[in-house]
C-alpha cells in the first residue's frame, strides 16, 4: 500500500503543477484544445514513466559528476522517439503540437522527477512516481484545456458544443482564452481552489511586509 | 596476461567506484551509444510512414482545392484527365525544365546553394532569405490552352513559415482559389487562415491592376474592392504574411516570368 502512495500522491496532494509549479511552459502552450492537450499528456506521461524506469535501473552506476547530462540524454532520446512515433501514426496532431513534444526535454517536471526520485529509488516505485506525476500533470492540463477550448472556441475535442457566431450560432468566442495569458489565469484560479480546499499546501510567506512608517495620510 | 573476457571486463567496470574517471567516461560513452542507436533506428524505421503522411497531406490539399472550384471539376471531367499535369519551371527564365516533378524536392532545393539563389533584400518582402530556382507547378489544359495554373507560394508568418497554393484562372490575373498547405500560426487566431470560410473569400479577386503592379492584399477589417481580402481580427501579421507571399511569388523574382510567358502564350511544356 505504501508504494501506491507514489501513484496517487502527486495527483492532487503533491501535484507537480499546482503545488510545485513545474512544467508551466507546455501547460500554457498546448492547452488551446483538448485533443492536443491529451496527446501532450500521453507523450509526457510516457516519457516520464520510461525515463524513470531507465534512470532508476542504472542509478547505481551513474557518476555524480555527469548525472544531469546522462539524465537529459536519456530523456531527450525518449522524447525524439515519441515525437517520431506521433509523426508517423498521428500526423494531424503532430502538426498541431509542432515543437511542443520536442520541448518535453526541457520540461522541468521530467528532469525534476528523475533527479529527485528515480536517482534514489528502485524501479517499481520510480515508475509509479513517474506515472503519478504524469497523471497529476495531465489532470491539470485537461482541466485548463477544457476551459480554454470551451470558452475560446466553443468546441470540445473539435466538436461544436456552444454554436459560435461564425457558424451561425449565438456564442461569441472569448479570444483571450486562446492566448497564452489565459492559461495563467485559469492555472492561478486552480491553484487558489486547490489551496482553499487543502490549506496545508499554502506556503509560509518568506517575510512579512512591514507597514510603511513614513507614509502619511490615510 | 591481460584478461580480455568481455564478461569479466564488464563486471570489473561496474565494480569501479562511480567517481573514477574510467567509469565516468565509459558510462557516458555507453549511454550516448545506446541512445543514438535508439534515436536513429526510430527515425529510419518510421521515415517512410512520415513521408507517406506528408505526401498524402499535400495531395489531399490539392484535391480539396480542385474540388472547391466547381468549374474546374467540370473541365477535368470534360478533358478526360483525372488529375493535373505537374511540371517543374525555371523561375529565372519562366521556361519549363525537364526535371522530373516526381523526384524534385522543392523544400530541399530552396536550401541547396546549387539550386537556389539569395533573394535581394529589397525584394524579399516574404522574409524567405533564399528561394529555389525551380518550382513545381500544376497546370490544367483544355486542348492546347492552359485553363488553370496552381502555384505554390510561401512566406514567413508570425511564428511559422506559411505554405499555400494559389490557383489562377486563364487570364492569369484572377484568383480561382487559395489553399493553405501548411502553417503553424497562433491557434484560434492566425491559424484561422486554414478555415474554408476565409479561403472562400479569395476566388474572383484580382492580382494586379491595369498598370501591372500587384495590389492584392489582406487588409484590416472588411475588403472594399477586388484587390482586397478581409483580414482576420487578431491575426494582422499572419494576414500580412499571406499578402507578402502573393506579392513576392507573383512578382518578378517569383513566378513573374512564368506568368508573362503564360499570358503571351509562349509557355510550352
Amino acid at each position: 500500500m505504501k508504494t501506491l502512495r507514489h501513484l496517487y500522491g502527486p495527483i492532487i496532494d503533491n501535484n507537480p503543477i499546482t503545488l510545485q509549479i513545474l512544467g508551466i511552459c507546455s501547460a500554457l502552450a498546448v492547452t488551446t484544445s483538448m485533443t492536443t492537450a491529451l496527446v501532450m499528456c500521453m507523450a509526457l506521461t510516457g516519457v516520464l514513466v520510461m525515463a524513470s524506469a531507465v534512470i532508476s535501473t542504472i542509478r547505481r552506476h551513474i557518476p555524480g559528476s555527469i548525472r544531469l547530462i546522462i539524465q537529459i540524454t536519456i530523456i531527450a532520446s525518449l522524447v525524439i522517439v515519441i515525437d517520431q512515433v506521433i509523426q508517423a501514426y498521428a500526423f494531424d496532431i503532430s502538426q498541431r503540437l509542432s515543437i511542443f513534444v520536442g520541448l518535453i526535454v526541457t520540461n522541468c517536471l521530467v528532469l525534476g522527477r528523475a533527479e529527485a526520485f528515480a536517482m534514489h529509488n528502485p524501479v517499481g516505485p520510480s515508475m509509479l512516481d513517474g506515472l503519478g506525476n504524469g497523471l497529476g500533470y495531465s489532470l491539470i492540463l485537461l482541466i485548463v484545456a477544457f476551459v480554454r477550448e470551451l470558452f475560446g472556441a466553443g468546441t470540445l475535442f473539435g466538436r461544436m458544443v456552444l454554436p459560435t457566431i461564425y457558424e451561425g450560432g449565438w456564442y461569441t468566442p472569448l479570444n483571450l482564452m486562446l492566448l497564452a495569458p489565459s492559461a495563467f489565469i485559469v492555472l492561478g484560479l486552480l491553484v487558489w481552489a486547490v489551496r482553499s480546499l487543502r490549506p496545508a499546501q499554502i506556503e509560509q510567506a518568506d517575510y512579512e511586509i512591514d507597514a510603511d512608517k513614513e507614509r502619511q495620510g490615510p | 596476461m591481460v584478461d580480455l573476457n568481455p564478461f569479466s571486463l564488464w563486471r570489473r567496470l561496474l565494480a569501479l567506484p562511480n567517481e573514477s574517471q574510467t567509469k565516468t567516461i565509459a558510462v557516458a560513452f555507453i549511454v550516448a551509444t545506446v541512445c543514438s542507436v535508439l534515436v536513429s533506428s526510430a527515425a529510419v524505421l518510421l521515415a517512410p510512414m512520415q513521408e507517406a503522411n506528408r505526401a498524402a497531406e499535400r495531395q489531399a490539399r490539392l484535391d480539396a482545392m480542385i474540388a472547391s472550384m466547381p468549374a474546374m471539376a467540370e473541365i477535368l471531367e470534360a478533358s478526360g484527365v483525372d488529375t493535373l499535369e505537374t511540371v517543374v519551371v525555371d523561375l529565372r527564365s519562366g521556361e519549363v525544365t525537364d526535371i522530373d516533378p516526381g523526384t524534385f524536392d522543392a523544400r530541399a532545393a530552396a536550401t541547396d546553394p546549387a539550386m537556389s539563389s539569395e533573394i535581394p533584400r529589397e525584394l524579399d518582402v516574404a522574409g524567405l532569405g533564399r528561394r529555389a530556382d525551380f518550382a513545381p507547378i500544376n497546370i490544367l489544359r483544355e486542348g492546347d490552352v492552359v485553363r488553370l495554373v496552381i502555384l505554390p507560394i510561401s512566406a514567413s508568418g508570425y511564428q511559422s513559415t506559411i505554405y499555400a497554393n494559389i490557383a489562377l484562372e486563364d487570364d492569369f490575373n484572377t484568383v480561382a482559389a487559395l489553399s493553405i498547405v501548411e502553417q503553424g500560426e497562433t491557434p484560434g487566431l492566425g491559424s484561422r487562415i486554414e478555415e474554408p470560410a476565409w479561403q472562400a473569400l479569395w476566388p474572383g479577386k484580382q492580382i494586379a491592376d491595369e498598370s501591372g503592379s500587384i495590389r492584392l492584399s489582406v487588409v484590416r477589417g472588411r475588403a472594399s474592392n477586388a484587390f482586397e481580402v478581409d483580414g482576420i481580427t487578431g491575426a494582422t501579421r499572419t494576414g500580412s504574411a499571406v499578402s507578402a507571399a502573393v506579392h513576392f511569388w507573383l512578382g518578378e523574382y517569383g513566378f513573374g516570368p512564368v506568368l508573362a510567358r503564360l499570358r503571351e502564350g509562349t509557355f510550352a511544356p
